[in-house]
């Protein structure tokens, strides 16, 4: 798989360590009634979907940014890529 | 009818007239006491012990394509109970006890050889950590063997041993472990499920559950509605894809694992060989190829074939222990989708739906466990409560904290 990072452009998926799921971007607050609940479903459970998938990637053997890829899990195919900064400063988080 | 040595020799001199169909192929009736959905080899074979062991009646395997056509049919055949933990060893101890009956029990050849299984020792470490792994599967009734370098050498002359890098210093060996003729396995549970009354429903593919008030009543099929006392889902590798049309999320992901066959070969290999400074396992296969794998690719996939970089990765491993496998040429190679779950282990339980029961999240390895996975799956669809060598394979040990881990990997599916 390539994978066409926005800086650096098509890439080797081989340059990089995958974390999963990107909803991990969105850790929840600590400090909520429902935290443990929360953060066990957070950790642990998963969407899992046969299709499109929006996922962390790390590139490690490259410029060590983080990316939200959108790949689609029956086929492979790559269908846009983020820097994972850029994704959660929209939805509001600090780093 | 009963397969045996004077069957076969009647039969040879008869012109093979009196060969019948090894299961029959029903239509859905409109109602069972237990559905299991995955006509695989944990599907088949916990029909198989709910109408043998158990006792139960009306039973229906639903199988969206053809019997054995999944995982059961792609994976490496080893059969093996060395593992660490107390929440896996007897449960996978109980499993090679039954692999080693499983002929008897089924009358059919599965073509069963226990013809051993090394983990080679690269480091003092790893000689600690296998020698207690050792200990713990004694402790657990199976067998275990400590090997030192010349035993090594004398058994299995071929390996590099002068590697600078990955020294060999020694290995644990299980004797009992081996291989198994995989489709015979599926092949086998299905024709005895079926001559104990189990209807077994191919081309069947499972399209919703019919859930009302918490309870569910049965599954609406390409086939059409089959009501259902109990309906056991038994699909690993397409879990997650099943179990949301319970609108369930599970603790698992789905990876794709490749495996390879050379070109047949005279013997080589008396037994199968695992690496362990990379990861790789070799073993021989009765027609004379080298079946082998390694690592998962490592992210979601659900599309049952790999990608070169893990090519590459496993034939280095294979160089690096057995430089002879660089002569031979590659057969065949594919890929398998597993449910890899968030610590390692699978999962065998109640779902919080009435009536609706999950066995899954295999990882990759499910082939080895599938009598065990089938008697204890069966044991909980009949009796509603745990086998006793499977109470830690819950779905809440992930929010009490009760994680099987054999390889402290945390939640990271894909390192599993």
């Amino acid at each position: 798989m390539i994978i066409n990072h926005p800086l650096l452009g098509p890439r080797d998926s081989a340059e990089f360590v995958y974390l999963g799921d990107a909803s991990l971007i969105e850790r929840p607050d600590p400090a909520a009634e429902t935290a443990l609940a929360d953060f066990v479903d957070y950790a642990y459970m998963r969407e899992n979907p046969a299709g499109s998938l929006r996922e962390l990637w790390f590139h490690e053997a490259g410029d060590r940014s983080w990316l939200v890829v959108t790949r689609n899990t029956m086929t492979h195919e790559i269908s846009d890529v983020q820097m994972a900064r850029d994704v959660a400063r929209k939805i509001g988080c600090s780093k | 009818m009963r397969y045996s040595g004077f069957k076969v020799i009647k039969e040879a001199l008869t012109g093979h007239k009196g060969w019948t169909p090894a299961w029959r192929d029903p239509e859905p009736q409109s109602h069972y006491d237990i559905v299991i959905i995955g006509g695989g080899g944990h599907g088949l074979a916990t029909a198989h012990y709910l109408a043998k062991v158990y006792g139960e009646k009306k039973i229906a395997v639903l199988e969206k394509g053809w019997i054995g056509g999944g995982n059961v049919g792609r994976n490496t055949t080893i059969v093996r109970s060395n593992y660490l933990l107390d929440g896996n060893e007897p449960f996978y101890e109980m499993s090679l006890k039954l692999w080693e009956g499983l002929e008897q029990d089924l009358n059919y050849n599965a073509m069963i050889s226990q013809r051993g299984i090394m983990n080679l020792i690269h480091s003092d470490a790893q000689r600690d950590a296998f020698v207690r792994r050792g200990n713990a599967m004694m402790l657990n009734g199976a067998d275990a063997e400590y090997l030192d370098l010349d035993q090594i050498k004398k058994e299995y002359p071929f390996l590099n041993f002068d590697d600078a890098r990955f020294p060999i210093k020694g290995g644990l060996a299980q004797r009992r472990g081996g291989t198994v003729r995989h489709d015979a396995v599926a092949w086998g549970y299905a024709r005895s499920a079926d001559s104990h009354g189990v209807d077994i429903i191919q081309n069947c593919e499972v399209t919703g559950f019919r859930i009302e008030n918490g309870k569910c009543l049965g599954v609406e099929t390409s086939r059409g509605y089959i009501g259902a006392s109990k309906v056991g889902c038994a699909v690993a590798g397409s879990s997650g894809r099943l179990m949301a049309k319970a609108n369930m999320r599970l603790p698992i992901e789905s990876h794709v694992l490749q495996a390879f066959v050379s070109e047949g070969l005279k013997p080589v290999l008396p037994g199968v060989i695992t690496f362990g400074a990379g990861h790789f396992y070799v073993s021989q296969s009765d027609k004379g190829g080298l079946v082998f794998g390694g690592d998962l690719d490592g992210y979601n996939s659900y599309a049952q074939r790999g990608n070169l970089p893990v090519v590459e990765d496993v034939c280095e491993g294979g160089m690096a222990i057995m430089p002879m496998i660089g002569r031979a040429r590659l057969l065949r190679m594919w890929g398998g989708i597993m449910d890899m779950s968030m610590d390692g282990s699978p999962i065998i339980d109640q779902t919080h739906i009435d009536g609706l029961y999950f066995n899954g999240g295999w990882c990759y390895g499910g082939f080895k466990a599938t009598p065990a996975s089938g008697m204890v799956f069966a044991h909980l669809l009949a009796k509603d409560e745990p086998h006793e060598t499977a109470t830690a394979y819950r779905f809440d040990r992930f929010k009490t904290g009760h994680m099987i881990d054999e390889k402290g990997m945390g939640n990271q599916p894909n390192l599993h």
